[in-house]
Order: C-alpha cells, then structure tokens, then sequence
C-alpha cells in the first residue's frame, strides 16, 4: 500500500472557488483511478490561494492482474474469423484451447504500476477539471487550444510514497518542489512525501487545511474583540471567505472614527463585509461598534500597526463614500424620487415600476378598506433598530404624513396607501444603487428621516419580507397590507401575461411569492378570497376571461386564469404546509370540494381533518367510507337518490339512518360556521353506526328493491362525508 | 514614483509611452493597450494614462474618490511566466515593504462590455486599499487573445497616498516645496463634478454622440481603424457623461453600451483585418 501526494500550484485561486475545487479534485481522482481498478483507502484534499492538493492513501502498488477465458469462434469456422479473434486476444493459433467444439483463448492481463496508472489519471484530470472560470496565459496561448486553469499554473508535485510519478501536463512537469508563503519563504521547498506534506508547508508559514485557517481566524477574532470588551458579529461566509484568502491568517483589530456610526448599521456591516472582508463588532449593548476585524495574510514585524493603520484608512474611505450616499439620498424627499420609477421598465408587458407601484398602493388600500388586513392589530412602533435620531419628528408628522392618531380603518388605508407608493422609491437612491442589498432598509430609514409615521416608515423597510421559509413574517398591519399587495401584483401581473414558472426556472420568483402570500395569510389568519383579490389585482382584464386556444394549449388546461393562479397557490400550500407536517392528500381532499378560495380557512379544514383521521374514529371511518366508497364503484352508483325505504329495515340500517339524520345537519352547520372540529365530531359519530351495518346487513340482497335502498343508503353516506372533505383524496 | 516605474519597467524591455491626448475611462482603452493586444506580435509597454470617470466624482468631498486621476499602464505581451514577481518587484521599486504590510491578489475578473472583452485577474490589495488591477486578457474586441497579455494598472494617487502616509488625496505633496494635489487638483474636481452631474448640456452630448458613431463608421468604411478607434473612444466618454447625467434609462443603458461596443468591436475587427490576422 502506497500513499500518493498531488499538489496543482498556481497564481491565487479565487477563494469562492477553492472549497468546490477539492470536492471536484476527489471525485475526479477517485473516477479516473477508478478506471484502472484502483481505489484509495481515502482521499484527503487541501486548499490555500496558491495550491490545491490531494493525498490518496493506501493505494496499491499495482492494479490486480486479470485473468480470463475468452469464447471465440467454432472450430471449422472461416480463418477470418479465427484471425479475427486472435487479434483481439494478442495470441497465436496454438494457444487457443478446443473445448465442445469451439476455440477458447485464455487471456492473461498483469497489474500495472499504479505510478504509470496516476501518470496518464493527473494529466486528464487537469484537462478536464470543471473551473467555474478558466483562463490561457503566456505563451502557449498563442493558441487556444493551451491549456486552461484558474489562473497560470506554475508546478506539480506527483508524489508516490515519497518517488516522483513522472509526467508532463501542458509544459509543466511532475516533481517534489513547491514553494511556501509568498512573504515568509523564499525559494523552493521539496516535498519528502506525503506524510511530511503538511508539517513542511507549515514550517514554510503555510497552512493547507482551509478549515484549521478559518478556526484560527474566528478564534483570534473573537478573542480580539472581546480584549477590547466587545463581541464579533459572527458571519460564516465571510470566515471561509478569508480563509480562501490566506495562506497564513493574522487577524487584526481596528477602529474607525465613531463619527461614521451617524451612518445606518446595515450600511456600515456591508461595507465593511463587501467591499473590505472585515468582520464588525458589537458592543455590550448590541449597538454596532466603531471596531473591525481583518485578516491579514503576514506577521509583520510590527504586529500590524501598519496594517491596521492602512486598513483603517480605507474603511474609511469607504464609510465616506457611504455617507456621501446617505447624506445624499437625504436631502431628496421619497415622494420626489418617484418620477425616477417611471423610466425603470419593470417588465416590457407590465410597464414601469411607476405602473406596479401604482396597482400596489390601490391594492394595499383595498386590503385596508376591505377589512382584509385587521385593524384590529394594534400599530406597532418602529423597532431599536432604526436609529433614534432619524426617527426624530416621527411623532409631530411632517407636510406628508396622515393624521395617524386616529386609527380607523381609514386612517389605516391611508397610510398603506402612503407606505406603499414610497416603497420601491429608495431603489433609485445612491446608497441602493450601490448596495442593492439594502432595498427597503433604506427606504425605511429615510422614510423614518422625512417625519413619515413610524407605520410607513417600517412598512417601507419589511414589505419585501417574508424572503424565504425561515424570514420574519410581517405583522403590522400597514406592512402586511403593502407586503401582500405587492406580491399579489406580482403574481397577477405575470400570470396575466402568461410568464408562469416551469420546472426550475422561476426568473420571477413567483413561487417564492406565493409562499410569501401563504406565509402572510396563515401567519395573521387574515380572510382573503383569492378569487377577489386577483380580480382586484388583475392589470384591468377580465381574469375569468375565456381562454384562447393556444392559452389553453400552453397551460394544458382550459380552466380560467384565476382558477389556474389558485392552483398554483395550492400547490405552493402543499410544499410549504409539509415542513409543517401537513399531508398534501388532506389539502387535496378539501381542495377537491371546489367553492373554497380562502386559505385560512381552507387550512383550518385540513388541520381538523388532519387531526381526525389520526384518531381511531376517523380511521375507522375512513376503511367504512372506502368499504362504501368500492361497493358504490363497482355497481356504478354516482348518484345518492335516497329515500326513505318502504320495506322494514334492519336494526342497523335503521340505526344508520337515524345516524345520518343526526350528524348531516350537524356537520353541515359546523361547516357553515368554520367550526370544522364540530363537523368532524359529526363525523365520528357515523363510524359505529357504519361499523354496524356492514357486520349485520347484506347490501346485495337477493331483493332489487331492498338492495337499490341499501346501496343509495352507502351512497348517502358517502355523500354526507364528502360535505366535509372528499376521503377518497386520503392516501393512507 | 512615476521615473522609478518608467526606469523599472524600461529596464524590463517596455516602450515607455506618453499618455493617449483623448479622454478615456482607463489605460484600457488607450490603442497601445487595446489593439496592440490583438495579434500574434510581442508588445510590452508603459505609460501613464489620465482616466476619466464622471460618475466617481464627489465634488471633492471623498478623500479617495475622483473623476479624474491617474493610472501607470503596463502591458506584457505575452504575459511572462513570473509577471507575478515582476509586480511585486515593482512596488518595492517604489517603497512598498512587502514584509510590514498585507499585499493580497484578491479575485477580480475584468469585463468591459463597451471594448467587447474580458480577462480573468485581481485586484492587488495593500492592507485592504486595491492598489493595482491585475488582468489576464482573454478576449479583446470579441476576438481571442492570441497569445494572451498579462495588464497591470497602478492607481497613482492611492500607491502615493500610501507612500506618504496621507488619508486624503488631496493632502498628497506634489512637490517638495509645498504645493498639495489639492491645490493643482480640488477645483478641477468641484467644477467638473459640477458640470457632470448638473451642467453638461445633454443634447449637446447626445448629438456628439451621434456624430461620432458616424464617423467611427466612416473610418471603418475607409479602412481606416486607428480614426476608428478614436471615435469609438470619445462615443464611450459621451456616454459615460450622459450616464451621469442620468438621462439615460435602465432599457436604453443596454442599447447604448451594444453601439459604443460594436464601434469598439468594428475597429479591432479592421486593425485584424489590416493586419492579415485570422480571427
């Protein structure tokens, strides 16, 4: 058993890159010795800006030698093809062995040297390896059929237990030598082998392992922050990201001039993140701190003050340039930002942002007006977050702002109007035009800035939320009215112009609206009929409108247009309700009643029948139901034309009707008012009566007449089930 | 520190250039850059080249940023095997210790959609600040470099802030006798940012434009790609002035940055074709 030790060295690989480049590495590795009939015991790879690399260890010396017997032609066959043969096999006409009357050839196939395997496996690795990017240099780029790797690659080591595995990969050939830290070493370092790879970098002041660089990081960081009584705000990305940058990391603590933290939190975090890689720090007090963390790649002689010293100067520039942004953007009022809306084309079928925002605000206002979103709730307060100062005059409300003191339904209208026509204004501001990322956040604080009312203010920051699964899911209420509508836009707009997701292509993310809709009306148990909603929402057409044939066609249905939004919002239900635990047959057994647009309480349907069937009643009554349900199919009884039988029943039929007159009025009046749990409970009080007819009655009795009257009994029942929920929906 | 670059580099084998008279956004688009990067023959040169850029003005409010400054040029045809060290060696030519300070290649892959190319590279930081851009050229003008040129960009006044230890530009000492950047440069910047963001007359700039693509294909007809190329110049910094007047849209940026691109395109094309190069 043999260890092999494989080292690309190169110019500084992207840090985004080298984490997905050792999986590749590994699995190339393992694929093309694969192919040769050689595994490793295991593979191990490692990634610095200059090198990646791969230790394979016990592999075998050689590939197993392959013995075999091959058929071939019959004796008497054509020399033809007995020469054919014996090309194939590499043997003479003598060595073929006459068995049953045909030739048989034994073949021997002896090992390989597993250096002379790796010697023709490295080079096609490195011609095939997937870089997202890939480049030509110097000058074997005269042509472009040079070899392409991230960037120049300048050496390999090939190491078989400690021996040179000789081969040539685009001009480059295999040896022992590497170099070390591009400051702290110099001139070439040769490997010994595989076992000392690591130890030798390291005494050369690099460290491979990417995973050892990021936990020296975040341990020195956060031990530097809290020596100077603060905490690091923790950021996973960007400590692989530094990782991926260092060869040697040295973190460092620096500050910057407090006076930068007039500038919002967020701005500076993602300055500080984007653009320099630095972490920030929090004070005791959870306030963002005037101190950052940078990873620095050398040990300077003078502990980094220099470094620091540099890098603090250009934070500063930065922060500068943010505040020049934010100072900017501040002497422009949101309300005079939005001519600017009108020349960004949201989409060339649903004309300018100006156009959505304008569906929005009426939307939202509708929302208000119809009771939809509550007023009920009471109006929350902008959080700690926003900073004091610029919420200043929040409360004595500007030439802009509503008479918000009074919170009826209409003021509430109004200020979701308000907060919904300023919403998408901060994407013309220059702080957004140079971090999109703070889309909302910033029209928040500067919303907050102009005395608008801390509602709008915050409906301004939250209406893109809920973004994903796992986000805040707005409650205010003038931020759940404009969060709602503009994601009913949304989903209208582009299903009125037929731009529907397809397998995994959803460049609109209607799908992640829709979830954020459902999010929004369970999380706030708001009443919306869907089917109002999009008519209020729809771009002025007729969203019940007849299809077009080749509507129909694209679609593969002919259902209306409304009708095929709502499907695609329960399918949405269905994926997002299964985190929850909840069956999507249940949500297909009440969807499948039709007549329901109303989510909420669609839901609460489910829910109830979701707890019933897991119950002994409901289970019973399911294998009743189906027991019914198969009798029913297999006669081919649709219709239930029940009547009151003119021959003497049976006790339990007799009790079975007695049962049904109780519990269909009872679960018919529960399910007219929304008390599903009641009309479940209905429900449950057939399963005995059921159970018990059919132990003692025989449907097919020898009587048309008495079996006609049992058999519209079972379809009765069935019905009266299906008044709650279509069971034959159930899977289990 | 611009002699020591010029001695450095002309010791290395590079014509030293003076700067292109046109205005232009970066280094990049001076002719000894991009159509010297076309073709099978060895180019290295250097030059210094003042850069305009409209939209990074700050009406000299920013201690770093500016719409007009300086950047040192070299190009290495073909990239040779160490220009890595060669940088480096550079940089500690004009006083940067590479062992008390942090000198990174950071991932930076270069795309200009107006010349119609791309490299793959970095952006050289210096404990945080970029100092340099580092690029690999891949495609110039939608044609192959063939081979590929290695370009480095040094940022003038950030190298000199550095080395004087000053935190605003405009502080930078530009002689020894007390004359500041500020005192030869702060007004410029005022009135220019001025006059690009709020006074340019825009259907002046638009009719420039105009009138320059024509002529760009003018040149073209006449196989004549150095005039092309001129012209394909002075569209693209019409444009970057319109951009920052901000008159130009979201939908219409697209179109424009596809016409100052195909003049780009055209002349690199012609100066192929002039040439008897194969695409």
């Amino acid at each position: 058993m043999a260890d092999f030790l494989l080292e690309l060295q190169s110019e500084e690989i992207p840090a985004r890159m080298q984490a997905r480049a050792r999986g590749d590495l590994a699995r190339l590795f393992a694929e093309e010795i694969g192919r040769a009939g050689l595994a490793a015991e295991a593979i191990e790879t490692f990634a610095t800006p200059r090198r990646l690399a791969l230790i394979a260890r016990g592999l075998p010396l050689e590939t197993a030698a392959v013995s075999e017997e091959l058929k071939g032609p019959r004796v008497g066959a054509p020399d033809q093809a007995i020469d054919g043969f014996l090309r194939k096999t590499g043997l003479g006409r003598e060595a073929l062995v006459e068995r049953d009357g045909v030739w048989f050839a034994h073949v021997e196939t002896p090992g390989r040297a597993t250096a002379q395997v790796l010697a023709e496996a490295v080079p096609a690795i490195v011609r095939a390896f997937p870089w997202p990017k890939a480049m030509r240099w110097g000058t074997d780029s005269l042509s472009t059929e040079s070899l392409r790797w991230v960037r120049p690659l300048h050496g390999v080591i090939a190491l078989l237990d400690g021996a040179v595995v000789p081969f040539e990969v685009a001009g480059v050939a295999a040896g022992d030598s590497t170099v070390g830290h591009r400051f702290h070493s110099s001139g070439v370092i040769r490997i010994a082998s595989a076992a000392t790879y690591a130890d030798q970098l390291r005494a050369a002041h690099v460290i491979v392992d990417a995973d050892e660089r990021a936990t020296i990081i975040a341990k020195g960081a956060a031990a530097l922050a809290a020596g100077a009584g603060l905490s690091l705000v923790e950021d996973a990305g960007l400590l692989a990201e530094n990782a991926g940058l260092t060869e040697w990391p040295v973190p460092l603590l620096g500050r910057f001039d407090p006076e930068f933290l007039s500038v919002p939190p967020e701005v500076i975090q993602l300055t500080a993140r984007v653009n320099q890689k630095y972490f920030v720090c929090r004070d005791v007090a959870g306030t963002l701190a005037n101190a950052f963390v940078c990873v620095a790649n050398i040990e300077a002689a003078d502990g980094g003050a220099q470094i620091v010293e540099g890098n603090r100067k250009v934070l500063a520039a930065r922060l500068s340039d943010a505040r020049f942004f934010y100072e900017t953007d501040l002497k422009v009022r949101l309300e005079d930002q939005l001519p600017k809306l009108e020349k960004i084309v949201f989409h060339e079928k649903l004309g300018t942002v100006a156009d959505k925002v304008d569906r929005v605000a009426k939307l939202a206002r509708w929302l208000v007006e119809e009771g939809i979103v509550g007023a009920a709730a009471p109006a929350n307060s902008l959080p700690p977050s926003v900073h004091p100062e610029r919420s200043r005059g929040t409360q004595n409300a500007g030439p802009g702002a509503s008479p918000h003191d009074a919170r009826d339904g209409r003021g509430l209208a109004d200020l979701a109007e308000r907060a919904a026509r300023l919403a998408k204004a901060d994407l013309v501001t220059g702080m957004v035009g140079e971090f999109p990322e703070l889309q909302g956040i910033m029209g928040g604080y500067y919303a907050a800035a102009q005395g608008e009312p801390a509602e709008v203010a915050e409906a301004i920051r939250d209406h893109y939320k809920p973004v994903g699964q796992s986000d805040d899911v707005p409650t205010a209420p003038v931020t759940v009215a404009v969060s709602l509508a503009d994601k009913l836009d949304t989903l209208c707009s582009f299903f009125e112009i037929e731009e529907y997701p397809t397998g995994s292509k959803d460049p609109f993310a209607l799908r992640r609206a829709a979830i954020a809709i459902i999010n929004l009306l369970e999380h706030n148990g708001l009443k919306l009929h869907i089917g109002e909603a999009v008519r209020q929402g729809w771009l002025g057409h007729s969203p019940d409108r007849a299809l077009t044939d080749a509507e129909i066609a694209r679609r593969g249905t002919a259902i209306s247009v409304t009708d095929y939004l709502w499907n695609f919002m329960i399918d949405r239900l269905k994926v997002q309700q299964k985190e929850a635990g909840v069956r999507h047959d249940l949500i297909d057994a009440v969807f499948a009643l039709g007549g329901e647009d109303d989510l909420v309480r669609l839901l609460a349907r489910v829910h109830a029948l979701q707890a019933f069937v897991e119950t002994e009643d409901g289970a019973n009554l399911l294998a009743g139901y189906r027991r019914a349900a198969n009798i029913l199919k297999k006669e081919g009884v649709a219709d239930s034309l029940w009547s009151a039988p003119a021959y003497a029943t049976e006790p339990a039929e007799t009790a079975l009707i007695a049962a049904l007159n109780t519990a269909e009025p009872l679960a018919e009046r529960a399910v007219a008012a929304e008390d599903f749990a009641g009309a479940m409970a209905a429900l449950a009080s057939l399963r005995a009566p059921i159970d018990a007819f059919f132990d003692a009655v025989t449907v097919n009795d020898a009587d048309p007449a008495k079996r006609q009257a049992r058999l519209a009994l079972l379809a009765r029942m069935r019905d009266a089930v299906h008044h709650v929920a279509d069971f034959s929906r159930i899977e289990k | 520190m611009i002699l020591t670059l010029h001695a450095y580099w002309s010791a290395r084998g590079c014509v030293i250039l003076q700067p292109y008279d046109m205005e232009m956004g970066a280094g990049t688009f001076h002719p000894a850059t991009t159509l010297r990067a076309l073709g099978p023959e060895p180019w290295n040169a250097a030059f210094v080249q003042p850069s305009r850029r409209p939209t990074d003005g700050r009406y000299g409010e920013n201690p770093n940023r500016l719409q007009h400054y300086y950047q040192y040029q070299v190009v290495l045809k073909p990239s040779p095997s160490d220009v890595q060290d060669l940088y480096l060696g550079s940089l500690a030519a004009i006083g940067v210790d590479a062992t008390a300070h942090d000198i990174r290649f950071v991932e930076d892959d270069w795309e200009s959609p107006t010349l119609g190319a791309w490299g793959l590279g970095w952006e050289v930081w210096c404990d945080g600040m970029e100092v340099s851009q580092f690029t690999y050229f891949q495609q110039m003008g939608g044609f192959d470099c063939k081979p590929v040129a290695a370009e480095l960009t040094y940022g003038l006044e950030r190298l000199a802030m550095y080395i004087q230890g000053k935190d605003n530009v405009y502080d930078l000492a530009f002689n020894d006798t007390g004359v500041t950047y500020g005192d030869v440069f702060l007004e410029n910047e005022r009135q220019m940012s001025t006059w690009n963001f709020e006074i340019a007359d825009t259907d002046m700039l638009f009719d420039l434009f105009r009138k320059a693509a024509a002529e760009c294909e003018r040149c073209l007809e006449a196989k004549l790609p150095i005039p092309a190329y001129e012209q394909a110049i002075k569209a693209s910094h019409v444009f970057n002035l319109l951009n920052a007047r901000g008159v130009i849209s979201v939908a219409e940026r697209q179109a424009y940055i596809g016409r100052v691109r195909d003049l780009a395109k055209g002349s690199c094309a012609a100066w192929m074709d002039k040439h008897g190069w194969a695409a």
